[in-house]
């Protein structure tokens, strides 16, 4: 079995036909997490007592002939910002050392629900906030590819993770790019679904308006399983919206043929490396063979989705993180005298240094004689971006871009700048804004061999198509 | 340059930081760096637009409007499941097994 190029859809046909077991697929994962991982870092917690007691019972109920739930024995990591019961969620900082979380997140409740076996908690960026995963407080995440490279962030762990064969699917979550553009780096399949297709309940929250939860998988038809399980309404998080969930497995048998699609001229400008934009213009020129109709579309506000994406996420950021005070749970700095002075100690050892940039970039955004200027200008922006993409959608099904302007990055390269970090999103942030769902899907390697992502983008809740384009696009690109 | 020492003292206040004088120097250099690539919202008219906070408002049921449009995310108001006192302090790093405790809050 090689664990590398294993898929869900594989594992499910072992267990049903007793190939396998739930049980020694997890051995076999955290074998090759004992002998991967050491270097990658993709894994801050393993919960093993937790992944046997649930692959013992999906072994039991296949040697009695149970029917199986759909995701039976199937190993999966949790991006570390979505709470586990009993098991230590970090958010990738240090406030967080040792928390214990009471409550499962629905997500990985559901997951779990399904059949899967929950092999560990994942390294990110702190609080999510990051696009190299070089700002999580437990060390850095390398990228399988390429050992010198960011695996991208701020589910860096995730994807590394599915990329190295370290578990068959992950969970990780997306506020301006953070489950696409490491997918894209690390050369796996990232899922940002609809904002409010998948709870948001038990996510550490960094900006709620902008959060979603989603899947990274090796193939696009893994990525459709694991959506399939998580998402849906839940009375828990009164944003998740109540729309039926559709087979997404089902829906990739559908052609391609006759589908439009859009291609922002917005979105192959300066900074776009030539090597990632040949590769899109393969993949679109495939689709395009395939049947499907290419046109040009505009997204006139683009260029205006970075600063707007930096006042929103800061801003709600600013509001989400003033619960970390070292009261009710996590670190609590040892000589405050007073508990104001108390507060401040806590928050200045525990947080990292842009997580603290960050909070103060929201709080000045918010505060007396800024707000208007900052805030409420940039949440008029986000209704312009939105409705840059109604008008588009109004003509095309789907609209095609890069999901990162460049290949993965060097360790280290925009450490000290962080907007240069903050740029590569560019291509990511305004489907966060938009709140409409986007996938990343791999379409090539440079010359180095570094992967290439594709960036399929639909209207809300249309994941079915997104992924349906995406499954055209990644046949031969494995 | 928009952010002054004098500002970031202060909304390290109100965001209850302590930053230390080699941090407060590198956030005046980083918050003046991105606020000015944020200016670029100027260039935009935005004067007939609504602000828009979140997605969520053009969910819900479009053939009604108001409250009732969002009758899915309301529940009755009623007493449920919550975690017992024990599971509520136990990520706590200091109680004394009934309440969190924390330092002096009252000045003498």
């Amino acid at each position: 079995m090689n664990l590398a190029t294993l898929t869900i859809a594989d594992v499910r046909s072992a267990i049903a036909e007793r190939k396998t077991t739930a049980t020694a697929l997890a051995e076999a994962h955290y074998a090759r997490i004992a002998e991967q991982d050491g270097e990658i870092h993709a894994y801050l917690t393993l919960s093993k007592e937790r992944a046997f007691e649930q692959a013992a019972r999906m072994d039991r109920m296949a040697e009695n002939g149970d029917p199986l739930p759909p995701l039976a024995g199937v190993p999966v990591a949790i991006k570390d910002v979505m709470v586990t019961r009993g098991v230590r969620t970090t958010a990738g900082s240090k406030i967080l050392q040792h928390y214990f979380p009471p409550y499962d997140s629905t997500a990985v409740a559901r997951l779990e629900a399904a059949g899967a076996v929950l092999l560990g908690k994942t390294n990110c960026d702190e609080f999510a906030m990051g696009s190299s995963n070089e700002n999580s407080a437990y060390g850095l995440v390398r990228n399988p590819h390429d050992k010198t490279r960011v695996p991208g962030g701020s589910s860096g762990g995730s994807a590394a993770a599915v990329a190295a064969g370290m578990c068959l699917g992950a969970l990780g979550s997306d506020t301006g790019g953070s489950i696409r553009q490491p997918a894209a780096l690390c050369g796996v399949v990232g899922v940002m679904p609809t904002y409010g297709r998948v709870s948001r309940y038990g996510l550490i929250a960094f900006a709620s308006s902008l959060d979603h939860v989603g899947p990274l998988a090796r193939t696009v038809r893994d990525s459709a399983l694991l959506l399939r399980a998580i998402a849906g309404r839940d009375p828990l998080d009164s944003t998740s919206a109540d729309q039926p969930v559709p087979d997404y497995e089902a829906e990739l048998e559908k052609p391609v043929r006759g589908l439009k699609l859009g291609i922002a001229r917005e979105y192959f400008g300066e900074g776009l490396d030539g090597e990632v934009r040949a590769a899109v213009e393969a993949a679109i020129q495939k689709l395009a063979a395939a049947g499907c109709e290419v046109v040009e579309v505009s997204l006139p506000h683009t260029e205006y989705a970075i600063p707007t994406y930096y006042v929103v996420a800061t801003a709600e950021a600013s509001s989400n993180l003033a619960r970390y005070d070292g009261v009710r749970y996590g670190f609590r700095a040892k000589d405050g005298k007073s508990l104001s002075q108390m507060y401040r100690r806590t928050r200045d050892l525990g947080f990292g240094p842009e997580v603290k940039r960050r909070i103060m970039l929201g709080t000045y955004a918010l505060s007396a004689g800024y707000y208007d200027a900052y805030y409420l200008k940039a949440q008029k922006v986000r209704a312009l971006l939105t409705r840059d993409f109604d008008d588009a959608f109004a003509r095309v099904d789907a609209i095609l871009t890069p999901t990162t302007p460049t290949p993965a990055f060097k360790l280290g390269e925009k450490a000290d700048d962080p907007l240069a970090m903050y740029l590569a999103d560019i291509y990511t942030v305004t489907a966060d804004l938009a709140g409409i769902p986007g996938v990343s899907v791999p379409c090539g390697k440079s010359r180095s061999g570094l992967p290439i992502g594709l960036q399929i983008l639909t209207r809300h809740f249309d994941e079915a198509t997104m992924l349906r384009l995406a499954a055209a696009v990644e046949d031969g690109n494995r | 340059m928009k952010v002054s020492e004098k500002d970031v003292r202060y909304v390290e206040d109100l965001a209850n930081l302590e930053l230390t004088e080699a941090e407060r120097a590198r956030m005046v250099k980083d918050l003046n760096s991105v606020l000015d690539y944020i200016d670029r919202l100027n260039q935009l008219d935005t004067t007939n637009v609504a602000p828009m906070a979140q997605v969520s408002d053009r969910y819900g049921d479009s053939a009604k409007t108001g409250k009732a449009r969002f009758e899915h995310a309301m529940r009755a108001d009623v007493v449920g499941k919550s975690l017992g006192r024990e599971a509520a302090l136990a990520n706590a790093p200091e109680t004394d097994g009934v309440f969190f405790k924390v330092p002096k809050v009252i000045e003498r």
